[in-house]
């Protein structure tokens, strides 16, 4: 389940389907990558997708970060949401890597996630999100 | 040195804001130690055998006075009066109050220091050569750089879930005083028709299965640094293996995919990625360098006093020479014969923090054998230096020597250990106190890990010592040939293992037959390559 979302368009309601089935038959607009699905198989399709949901089964497993940048650095607009073994401690990283919207195994505490996207105001790295990195703000 | 802006500032203030948040939530029992572990991993907060340890970080092993101080203050007022310098080139207290661990972090911002990614499996500490900036064979002070990645890599959204830890090492000379090549990346800085740039090394490592980094780029321009490291850090988050804990580091993907095939993927994700406009101006660069631009060295050049005998020892064999005339570099061994390999207490620690600060232009290093060096220290003042260090029981004369042993905390501390270490090393360097001996055998750099995770670097010792649990019972196995240096190369086990006092009689074995059988002014290691493991294995096990 979606608990929380940073976007204000409507949310999907396509059931997200394998990147091997969205392969085979194109017409769905939503997809959900495995940690081991190639997230540059979408590249060509981007366009017509609402929703791309990532799975963290662990969440120690930081493939689907990677994912997450790869898709935002291709042109993808739509919905990017990490699904699974996703903690409060990790919710900053993803807004930074381009997730909008996440759907948690265990629910979290909201005033908890509100923190933990707070917490920091500044940001060596150039990355998926809007943050300017410390090196910019530096040198103009 | 480098020095915090509000911008550095506010990012490790905000740091210890959050840890204090999850150690409460903790205490409080809002989190599971399950749910905690991850989070006081990040932070350097390890659950030992007996307590907590904290690992704070050193970044690229240099750190001022003032710093200093805040270490032996911490180790006083947190921790049992000392504490431990490891081969990352950091400090780990052994003591540690959970409950305090907030307190400890806030005062450590105060002098600009932090325990931000000294754990967990994420980008550590950048480590560099600890003659940075003195050493008359660097094309240019490596730190800069070091600092430029510590800042790309500190809470770096995409590689901070990595398969498995990543260390990253920094060198600017031919000679290397860093284990370069046994990184994960190493990177060694290069002129190239005079534009200063990096030849990377990726896939180095220790720990189970040891791995000499290949060359993977000869030349990267320092506009297109951080777009390369990413591109080799993106590669290795998507494929490196997660299914084995044991075989998730970089150095496996690199072995199994190949040098080839992995510098091809870097260079196709190089391309995207430096499309992207990640890499900061020249100007960040250059405004980090003038951080570390040379002090103002006005010594008249004048050979010290050598009519004590003692200070002459020591100024063979633990000072070395400096670019600038009228200097020289100052190792502080803290190995003295039967103590802890890097330990110091915080006598000692604020004895050093004063001598750089008289002496040394506030500026002190921590090295990856865990000894401390004074960089830059002018020649008229060697003597009061030794003095001072004698006072405080820091003058051993023994660097790169037996008796200069890297040994891990082992059994006596580490939750992982399967063997001690320390009482090994305490015996061996007993075993060659006579410092005549010693000076005898030259350089000969004995490594201890108590466990096959080689924190103790046992695979780059000339000999190396590998401690294991056989049946119940702690063995040791020795290994030789291993160097961490510009000659890299892994050790070889030489046969069955021994007891702990076996293994102190048989390293006392190998080194006569090398002076026996050394030629000239070979080096054990020369000698041992020179003749093979035959005439060694006879004596030791014949």
């Amino acid at each position: 389940m979606v608990e929380f979302r940073y976007r204000t368009d409507e949310v999907t309601e396509q059931p997200s389907v394998t990147l091997d089935a969205f392969l085979d038959q194109s017409n769905a607009t939503a997809v959900r990558l495995e940690p081991d699905d190639d997230a540059r198989a979408l590249i060509p399709f981007l366009d017509r997708l609402t929703l791309i949901e990532v799975a963290f089964p662990k969440y120690r497993d930081g493939r689907g970060y990677s994912s997450a940048r790869i898709l935002r650095e291709a042109g993808y607009t739509g919905e990017l949401r990490a699904q699974g073994d996703v903690l409060v401690d990790q919710i900053a990283f993803m807004r930074r890597c381009g997730f909008d919207s996440f759907a948690p195994e265990a629910s979290l505490n909201p005033e908890a996630v509100a923190r933990a996207l707070s917490t920091y105001d500044q940001f060596y790295q150039k990355a998926a999100d809007a943050a300017v990195p410390v090196w910019k703000l530096r040198h103009g | 040195m480098y020095k915090y802006d509000h911008f550095d500032q506010s990012i490790v203030d905000a740091r210890v804001a959050e840890f204090r948040d999850q150690v409460n939530r903790r205490i409080a029992g809002e989190i599971t130690e399950d749910q905690f572990k991850p989070l006081r991993l990040m932070n350097g907060l390890y659950l030992q055998l007996h307590a907590y340890m904290l690992r704070v970080a050193i970044p690229y092993g240099t750190l001022d006075s003032r710093q200093m101080r805040m270490l032996a203050h911490i180790a006083r007022k947190y921790d049992r009066d000392y504490g431990h310098f490891t081969t990352r080139q950091n400090i780990q207290y052994n003591w540690i109050k959970l409950e305090e661990c907030a307190d400890l972090l806030e005062e450590l911002a105060t002098v600009e220091m932090h325990a931000i990614q000294t754990s967990g499996n994420c980008i550590r500490n950048i480590s560099s050569d600890q003659y940075a900036g003195a050493a008359a064979d660097e094309v240019a002070d490596p730190r800069p750089w070091a600092e430029l990645l510590r800042q790309w890599s500190t809470f770096h959204p995409e590689f901070s879930y990595l398969p498995r830890k990543f260390k990253i090492a920094v060198i600017a000379s031919p000679e290397d005083r860093a284990a370069m090549r046994l990184h994960d990346i190493g990177l060694e800085l290069v002129r190239q028709n005079g534009e200063l740039g990096a030849r990377v090394f990726v896939g180095g490592g220790m720990g189970r299965t040891p791995m000499i980094a290949p060359e993977i780029n000869p030349f990267v321009k320092a506009n297109d640094l951080l777009s390369y490291i990413e591109a080799c850090l993106r590669v290795y988050n998507r494929f490196g293996r997660r299914d084995n804990i044991y075989k998730a580091r970089i150095k496996i993907l690199v072995h199994e995919i190949g040098a080839d095939e992995y510098r091809r993927q870097v260079a196709e994700e190089f391309a995207h990625v430096k499309t992207l406009g990640i890499d900061p101006p020249l100007a960040e660069l250059e405004r980090i360098s003038a951080f570390f631009a040379p002090p103002a060295f006005d010594a008249a050049d004048v050979e010290p006093d050598r009519s004590d005998p003692d200070f002459a020892v020591w100024l063979d064999q633990n000072v070395k020479p400096h670019k600038q005339a009228g200097y020289a570099i100052v190792n502080i061994s803290l190995k003295p014969i039967g103590g802890i390999p890097g330990d110091a207490t915080s006598a000692q620690i604020d004895v050093m923090a004063d001598l750089a600060e008289q002496y040394g232009f506030d500026e002190l290093r921590v090295t990856h054998a865990q000894n401390i060096v004074l960089p830059h220290v002018a020649k008229r003042d060697l003597h009061a230096v030794w003095q001072a260090l004698r006072e405080a029981d820091l003058a051993d004369a023994n660097l790169d020597l037996i008796s200069d042993i890297i040994a891990c905390p082992g059994l006596d501390y580490c939750s992982l250990a399967n063997a001690r270490s320390i009482p090994v090393a305490q015996k061996i360097a007993t075993r060659f106190a006579d410092m005549d001996r010693q000076r005898d055998l030259g350089e000969l750099k004995l490594k201890i890990s108590g466990c096959i995770n080689a924190c103790g670097h046992h695979h780059a010792g000339h000999i190396g010592i590998l401690g294991v649990d056989r049946k119940g019972v702690e063995n040791y196995q020795l290994t030789f040939g291993g160097s961490g240096a510009e000659d890299v190369s892994i050790g070889k086990i030489i046969g069955p293992g021994f007891d702990e006092d076996g293994v102190v009689d048989a390293v006392e074995k190998a080194t006569e037959v090398y002076k026996t059988l050394r030629e000239g002014d070979e080096r054990f290691i020369d000698t041992y390559r020179r003749v093979g493991l035959e005439p060694f294995k006879e004596a030791i096990y014949g």
